[in-house]
């Protein structure tokens, strides 16, 4: 059962051939035994089981269970972004698109791991430990036998597993292994996709200003974007429906452009137009991602679609441009934790507001956190703001015309890879240090989230 | 269970528009990617020389973050930072704007000015580690953050 999809679960309760109780049972069965994998932080089974029992069969969810990334606020369910910042906060109201799936019925299996603050694409800077990839997992507990998701060559050796992506590792761990049927998490350069890729599940972001950002703890305000974690794309359109549109609370949001389409059962791809852009090619592309984009260019090639190469002629600068957006946006957005009004406050300090802050904060984030304020001070000083982060406004710009301009041209869909390559073991993936890996691994997904 | 890495983006809204002045694209019979990487090698004469912070700068930044990181973990992260930063130096940007959101040609409503939410100071207050008759509480405030010089202060 917990491996069809969502929507067929969703018939199955409808059409009562499963009860919602008796699935959300299985649900939490399963994420007890899987629990070693580290994606929740929180779990919240007492109050899914509240919700599945006030969840009539005429919602539109009907008691799915869904899993929330730890840096949605969530009602009286703490939230700490993975972060000892945040360790003690309790968000007094709940995210507008967490209140949304909650409205149409869903219940909430647990707040998921992540990476600190959403900064990391291998979910393994977390203050709460890292989360590692259910495939090829050596569980230690005997228990699991029936949950190890086989391949060929078998289960790991040695204690090394293979990272599962980030920074919404949990949400996608979640999702594949069956603790829950939709998950969220948040893309602000690839976070959504990354994980989703690494796991082999759906991972959708969509356009900005689709989704409502109240309650998503900011990371890069301009870039940010709730993202949906599914097994498959029919699963994440529906979600998408449901929680997509308009919110008061969130100017950015507009719905009037917002045009969700249906497709015919059987789609066809005839007459489509698809882009590869050639930049994409990059250096360190691993041989099974290339191969699996050729593959999937010519199976779309059979089916009618039209391939061909495209320019994106600005590629190969946008990680940096990327990397001086982030560590501006996250300079201001993270001048808020001062550990007075709420979050962690050092103890014993009384000699000066300033020296408490930087004490709290230097306590409360991280390496990577820390290092990002830093940079993005450096880069706005009045004497850096125009070499630094105008500049990376104006590549902006042209990053963005790059899309404008080929989709004007009669390209319809463009096919790249999500990575750079398959998912790495964790012992391969930290002998880097974190900005390294977010330069190679955020290369293919960062460039839309600008444009 | 799909073990491609692949992403498709999709602009909908935008294909109607496009049927009428589409451009014909060659049909291959097999597609294959170049061989080779589509890669502009960054002439290093053209990047600018290495970065040298000096303390009064380093001070400047640590009073600004208040992360106490002005040791010299911090500042050999900031010097690979700007070293990276500084590649985009080669992009020719003359005459555009920057583009400060991808909303810019939108129009985004502005909220009207009715009250909606209120009484809610237990909510308020209830998640800050020190409260003392209501009132949030700190330390006394206009007191410049004492600070080391750098190379007096080694790792974190």
């Amino acid at each position: 059962m917990l491996s069809l999809s969502l929507r067929e679960v969703l018939h199955l309760i409808k059409t009562e051939q499963i009860s919602a109780r008796d699935l959300l049972k299985k649900c939490i069965e399963r994420a007890t035994s899987v629990r070693e994998l580290n994606a929740y932080i929180t779990e919240t089974h007492e109050l899914a089981w509240s919700q599945v029992g006030l969840a009539p069969g005429k919602s539109e969810l009907a008691g799915i269970p869904i899993a929330v990334k730890d840096n949605f606020c969530t009602r009286n369910i703490p939230t700490t972004c993975g972060s000892k910042m945040l360790d003690n906060y309790v968000p007094p109201y709940n995210a507008t698109v967490v209140d949304r799936l909650l409205t149409s019925g869903a219940v909430l299996m647990g707040k998921t791991n992540m990476d600190e603050y959403a900064m990391g694409c291998g979910s393994i800077d977390s203050r709460y430990g890292p989360v590692r990839n259910p495939w090829k997992y050596k569980f230690q507990s005997s228990a699991r036998s029936s949950v190890i998701i086989q391949s060929k060559e078998g289960p790991t050796s040695g204690g090394d597993w293979y990272i599962a992506g980030g920074s919404s590792g949990g949400s996608a761990v979640a999702v594949a292994t069956g603790t829950c049927f939709g998950a969220l998490g948040s893309d602000t350069g690839g976070s959504t996709r990354n994980p989703a890729s690494y796991c082999g599940i759906v991972g959708l972001k969509p356009t900005y200003g689709s989704l409502s950002r109240y309650g998503l703890i900011p990371l890069v305000n301009s870039l940010d974007v709730p993202g949906i974690l599914t097994k498959t794309v029919d699963d994440a359109a529906l979600l998408l429906r449901i929680i997509a549109g308009r919110d008061v609370n969130d100017s950015t949001t507009v719905s009037e452009s917002l045009h969700l389409t249906d497709l015919d059962d059987q789609p066809s791809v005839k007459g489509l137009h698809i882009g590869i852009p050639k930049e994409y090619n990059a250096p360190g592309l691993c041989g099974e991602t290339r191969r699996a984009w050729e593959d999937v260019a010519n199976a779309l090639e059979t089916a009618g679609a039209c391939v061909s190469l495209v320019s994106l002629p600005h590629t190969q600068y946008s990680i940096n441009t990327y990397s001086i957006l982030c560590a501006c946006e996250v300079a201001s957005n993270m001048a808020r934790y001062d550990g007075i009004e709420f979050g962690h406050r050092a103890e014993g300090n009384n000699m000066s507001t300033e020296s408490l802050y930087a004490q709290s904060r230097h306590e409360g984030f991280n390496e990577v956190v820390r290092g990002r304020i830093f940079a993005g001070n450096y880069f706005l000083l009045r004497k850096n703001y125009r070499r630094y982060f105008q500049q990376a406004l104006k590549v902006r710009r042209l990053i963005s015309d790059d899309f404008t301009k080929v989709y004007g041209d009669g390209v319809d869909v463009l096919l790249t890879p999500t990575t750079l390559s398959v998912a790495l073991p964790y012992s391969k993936f930290s002998m880097a240090d974190n900005r390294t890996r977010t330069a190679e691994q955020d290369y293919f997904t960062q460039p839309i989230n600008m444009a | 269970m799909a073990h491609y890495a692949c992403m498709f983006v999709i602009r909908s809204n935008q294909i109607c528009s496009r049927l009428l002045n589409r451009q014909l694209f060659q049909c291959r019979e097999k597609f294959k990617l170049p061989d080779k990487p589509e890669w502009i090698e960054i002439d290093p004469k053209a990047l600018p020389p290495e970065t040298v912070l000096d303390d009064s700068t380093i001070q400047l930044i640590e009073r600004l973050s208040l992360v106490d990181f002005n040791n010299k973990e911090g500042v050999e992260r900031l010097k690979s930072a700007i070293k990276y930063a500084d590649q985009l130096c080669v992009v020719n940007t003359e005459g555009l704007e920057p583009m400060y959101s991808v909303q810019e040609h939108e129009e985004l409503f502005l909220d009207e000015d009715v009250v909606r939410e209120g009484n809610c100071k237990q909510e308020i207050l209830r998640n800050a580690v020190k409260v003392e008759e209501d009132y949030f509480v700190t330390p006394p405030g206009n007191i410049p953050l004492k600070q080391k010089k750098l190379f007096d202060k080694e790792g974190s």
